[in-house]
């Protein structure tokens, strides 16, 4: 059985970076496939990334990630400075990033306009 | 760490401002595995010093230490500077030392080497602070919205580091460079072929425009 878990941007935000990294993937090596409110940022990643590798295993294969900020890059000045405004507000919460374990999400196919996940047909 | 590398970059872009020092630029091949870094730094290495520096093999994670050559004067045109070329191990989220027996390897074999990609791969984040400047290699045939490809980049734009974002394997027909360009538009996207050596001055003639940079 799958299990989608949502992850809203409160649970996250006020945690410092290690413990976010370790509260995520402390939930997908319980093979959970994580939605979470308000994307990762790239050095998020990046750590998500080097604690994924010093944990991989033969049981644990690694992690499918899927970060997507649907803010466009033409934006007018007003508009850049109304988006600066709510990003102080809100915390930075544009978007949303998708986890998951690596045995279970085969690869998350991105195009501009939509997101596939593929899953594996058996769980190794 | 990001603050302090920006703190860095900032005094030492002041430092060689005024007091003109000619340094030697640090050049990182960074990208997704077997998009052809190793290939591409071996190439510009033969260029320039008749030598190649790495290892390169169809196998996944054959780059799995980051490979130096200091001091290669590249030159271009009437232009000349000295680089060093960091080849780095391809950046991954993933590893599954089952997918190495596929390649004749026997199950110790194929364990110890996924044991090093993943130490290679946490390498190559590291040392993300210490590169001045970036080609981004990236495989043309392959499908370029990847969220390492997105990971990579966003980590080199967070720290204010040029990147030039090489489009590979030009001269395979399933290449697609316009695709590379659509995925990355706020940057420079050159397409080449480090196994066949297309369009390698072009690539020449960009790097020096990078470290105007």
């Amino acid at each position: 059985m799958l299990t989608l878990q949502f992850i809203p941007g409160y649970e996250l935000n006020g945690l410092e970076v290690n413990q976010k990294i370790r509260k995520i993937l402390g939930l997908v090596r319980k093979d959970r496939i994580l939605v979470i409110e308000g994307r990762l940022s790239s050095e998020e990643e990046a750590l998500l990334i080097q604690r994924t590798m010093e944990e991989i295993s033969k049981e644990f294969k690694g992690v499918e990630i899927c970060s997507v900020d649907y803010r466009k890059n033409e934006k007018t000045l007003p508009q850049k400075i109304r988006e600066m405004l709510a990003s102080m507000l809100l915390g930075g919460r544009e978007g949303f990033s998708i986890v998951g374990p690596a045995s279970i999400v085969r690869e998350i196919k991105r195009n501009p306009d939509k997101i596939e996940l593929l899953f594996s047909n058996n769980k190794r | 760490m990001v603050m302090m590398s920006k703190i860095r970059g900032f005094f030492n872009s002041i430092f060689s401002k005024l007091f003109r020092v000619k340094k030697t630029i640090k050049l990182g091949f960074y990208g997704p595995v077997n998009a052809g870094k190793s290939s591409l730094a071996n190439r510009i290495s033969k260029d320039f010093t008749g030598e190649e520096m790495s290892s390169v093999s169809k196998v996944p994670h054959e780059t799995r230490t980051i490979i130096q050559k200091e001091k290669v004067k590249i030159k271009y045109n009437d232009k000349e500077m000295d680089f060093n070329l960091i080849d780095t191990p391809g950046i991954a989220t993933r590893i599954d030392y089952e997918d190495f027996l596929k390649f004749k390897m026997n199950d110790e074999e194929a364990k110890e080497r996924a044991k090093e990609a993943t130490q290679g791969v946490i390498e190559s984040i590291k040392w993300l602070d210490q590169v001045d400047c970036v080609l981004v290699v990236l495989d043309a045939t392959q499908d370029p919205y990847s969220q390492v490809n997105i990971t990579i980049i966003g980590n080199l734009a967070a720290r204010n580091t040029p990147i030039l974002i090489v489009a590979n394997k030009v001269d395979l027909k399933s290449s697609k460079i316009q695709r590379v360009e659509d995925a990355f538009p706020q940057y420079k996207v050159i397409g080449i072929s480090a196994m066949t050596g297309k369009n390698m001055d072009e690539l020449y003639k960009e790097i020096f425009n990078l470290i105007k940079k």
